[in-house]
């Protein structure tokens, strides 16, 4: 995956709470068995409404999606991520995630910043009254900044490290094999084996 | 300090442990299906990796496959099932496909087969994957990226995640499901409110249940945002795995056994969170909206949006009005419904199919109604107590197995503005159908439901 450091860029406000991954990606997308070309179905039900935020062309080039709490609750679908990052977001601000879809973003690259409900609030006025309001994102120093305001978030410093040198976690579980091996010799004798 | 039942699972699987990473956590089993693995598999092959432990994955396909006799007719859809065929063959995994008497929604078999069992680490590249902690392990969904981490090292990196309990308390009142139990406690706690826990379901109405009533509690563990859901294992636990094809035999049954008894959260253990729930108040739960935490009891009526303090709440409110095409104040027994599902990894199991079928017996439904088995074996079970012949003389469609309506990937969809009562997991905007409307029910609400062609409680047949 792509490295992450520091992002700077215009945003959309997603004014909504429980964006499941459903609506990210409806499931007709999920058939594909490729991994690419899913940026046309991204909120493909929302976007057929004219009025919808994506369709505001004064948001054209926008790489960070501002959104109301609980966003990608529901399906673990990974193809979420994929729709949102190959429609060119970097970074998803909410003040609540799904557990699976945090996850799934922090192995692709994609990077969400959980900030407080007032501080979500602030950044969508700003970008409501200005599309061309900027907003940086620095995850060096675990920050936000736009307007002028700074607002610090959290992530655990494993995830931030991997983040910012774009690591395969699976390269990285290997160099454990001998850990696994060892493992895997005690396990219990009655656990199930498939085959 | 005593320790949870979700600790001793964790810690019983940490593989490596050092500062400042998340735990290195060993996977007890893998279940696969068509949607979530292609890419994962794809991502082997350009890396060069093997699947280490094909012996301790399996396959099927389900969320694809059409519920009428005869090939997939999409040929996209067709394109993904012959997709997984390749890849279960060339890694060497185990596969049940459409038309083996294996196959079936991918929670619905691991059950079905033993091959869950108490105290395991089990992870599926979906989010419903929560239904195996039922039997008292620790069983999680995750997305593609980490079903390519499983099937190149049998492990996944994680944090702990902090420790619910929700205490039911007192008895379930005659007529009240494991299904109203847990579309209640959703509707409690909220969709966020299980965010970042294993929960622990514990209390008088949970040890009540059966098997199949707490996978259907454990199974929308998600729904309230948990990483997962567990129930403590017990003789209920012992006496279903008993003498299923994976569950271990004479001398290594004991050994399980005696080992299963540990599991359980001692007396001086302390929860990050405690919720309680009085059993006793509970009647029928239906959902009004577009999340399942939007959900009353049958007996009341659509909220207004204006009931919500919470300004996000109340516009959430609004929209899933408008959505669904109701009106505040309308009685949910007065809804009327196009479409019944009974099915699904939440209630497609023989217990399911039993209950629905007792009140469809001698009854005419008013509706389409679709009743899908969650697997082959469910299917062939129900047909040996003539079950199918209940639903097919009360005019209902008796089908093949798989997911089915739950999402609709194959061709049994909602048309736009059509409203269904589903006893599947999901209410969200289109989940069925672009367009579809969807409340989530019991069977029991459901079979009573497509008798009266309105929401309906069994006990208000006449
Ligand atoms: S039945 Fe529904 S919720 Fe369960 S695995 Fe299939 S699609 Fe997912």
């Amino acid at each position: 995956m792509d490295a992450f450091t520091t992002h700077t860029g215009t945003a959309v406000p997603l004014r909504r709470s429980n964006v499941d991954t459903d609506q990210i990606i409806p499931a007709v997308w999920l058939k594909q068995v490729s991994r690419t070309g899913f940026e046309k179905g991204l909120f493909a039900a929302w976007r057929e409404d004219p009025s919808f935020v994506l369709n505001d062309p004064a948001y054209t080039g926008a790489s960070i999606l501002v959104s109301g709490p609980d966003f990608g609750t529901g399906s673990s679908r990974e193809h979420a991520v994929w729709a949102l990052q190959q429609y060119g977001f970097r970074v998803v601000v909410a003040a609540r995630f799904g557990d699976i879809f945090r996850n799934n973003s922090t192995k692709m690259g994609l990077l969400p910043v959980i900030l407080s409900p007032e501080a979500v609030e602030t950044l969508q006025k700003a970008v409501e009254a200005d599309p061309a309001t900027e907003i940086t994102v620095d995850l060096g120093a675990r920050e936000v900044r736009a307007t002028g305001e700074t607002w610090s978030f959290e992530i655990d410093d494993y995830t931030r490290w991997r983040l910012m040198e774009g690591l395969d976690d699976i390269g990285l579980t290997l160099r454990h094999a001998d850990a696994i091996a060892e493992y895997e010799s005690e396990r219990q004798p009655w656990l199930p084996k498939t085959a | 300090m005593g320790r949870t039942l979700a600790e001793k699972v964790w810690e019983q699987h940490v593989v490596r442990r050092a500062d400042g990473e998340p735990d290195l956590l060993f996977i007890d089993l893998h279940l696969i299906h068509e949607v979530t693995s292609p890419q994962a598999f794809d991502g082997l092959r350009m890396a060069g990796r093997p699947v280490r432990r094909p012996d301790l994955t399996i396959a099927t396909e389900d969320h694809n496959v059409p519920t009428v006799r005869g090939p997939i007719a999409d040929p996209v859809s067709r394109t993904q099932v012959e997709t997984l065929r390749k890849n279960a063959a060339e890694f060497g995994i185990r596969l049940h496909p459409m038309g083996d008497a294996g196959q079936g929604v991918v929670h619905i078999i691991g059950p079905q087969f033993g091959l869950t069992q108490p105290g395991m680490t089990i992870v599926c590249g979906d989010s419903h994957t929560s239904t195996h902690g039922a039997f008292g392990g620790i069983a999680f969904g995750i997305g593609t990226s980490e079903v390519e981490h499983v099937l190149a090292t049998q492990t996944l990196p994680a944090y702990r995640p902090k420790t619910m309990a929700i205490e039911v308390k007192g008895a379930l009142p005659f007529g009240v499901t494991a299904k109203d139990l847990i579309l209640a406690i959703i509707a409690e706690i909220g969709t966020g409110g299980g965010q970042g826990y294993i929960v622990e379901y514990r209390g008088e109405a949970i040890r009540n249940l059966s098997m199949e009533g707490r996978m259907t509690v454990c199974n929308m563990s998600i729904e309230a945002g948990a990483r997962a859901g567990l129930i403590a294992p017990d003789e209920t636990t012992f006496n279903y795995l008993k003498g299923r094809p994976h569950a271990p035999e004479g001398e290594a049954w004991d050994a399980a056994v005696d080992y299963w008894k540990t599991l359980r959260t001692d007396d001086d253990a302390v929860f990050d969170k405690v919720v309680e729930i009085d059993a006793a108040t509970l009647t029928p739960f239906v959902t009004w909206g577009t999340n399942p935490g939007q959900g009353a009891p049958l007996s009341s009526v659509v909220p207004a949006p204006e009931q919500f303090g919470d300004p996000i709440e109340r516009s959430a409110a609004e929209r899933a009005l408008e959505y669904m095409g109701l009106t505040a104040g309308t009685r949910l027994t007065d809804v009327e419904v196009d479409t019944v599902f009974v099915g699904s990894c939440t209630n497609g199991r023989l217990e399911d199919l039993r209950a629905a079928a007792e009140i469809l017996q001698g009854r005419q439904v008013r509706t389409r109604t679709l009743i899908v088995p969650g697997s082959m074996m469910v299917k062939l079970q129900a047909e040996a107590e003539g079950l199918h012949e209940v639903f097919k003389a009360a005019g209902a469609e008796w089908r093949e197995a798989g997911c089915s309506m739950c999402l609709g990937m194959n061709p049994d969809t909602l048309a736009p503005g059509e409203r269904s009562a589903s006893t599947s997991n999901r209410n969200f905007e289109g989940r069925q159908g672009k367009g579809g409307r969807t409340h989530l029910v019991s069977p029991q609400v459901a079979a009573a439901t497509a008798v009266t062609g309105k929401l309906t409680a069994p006990a208000d047949l006449v």
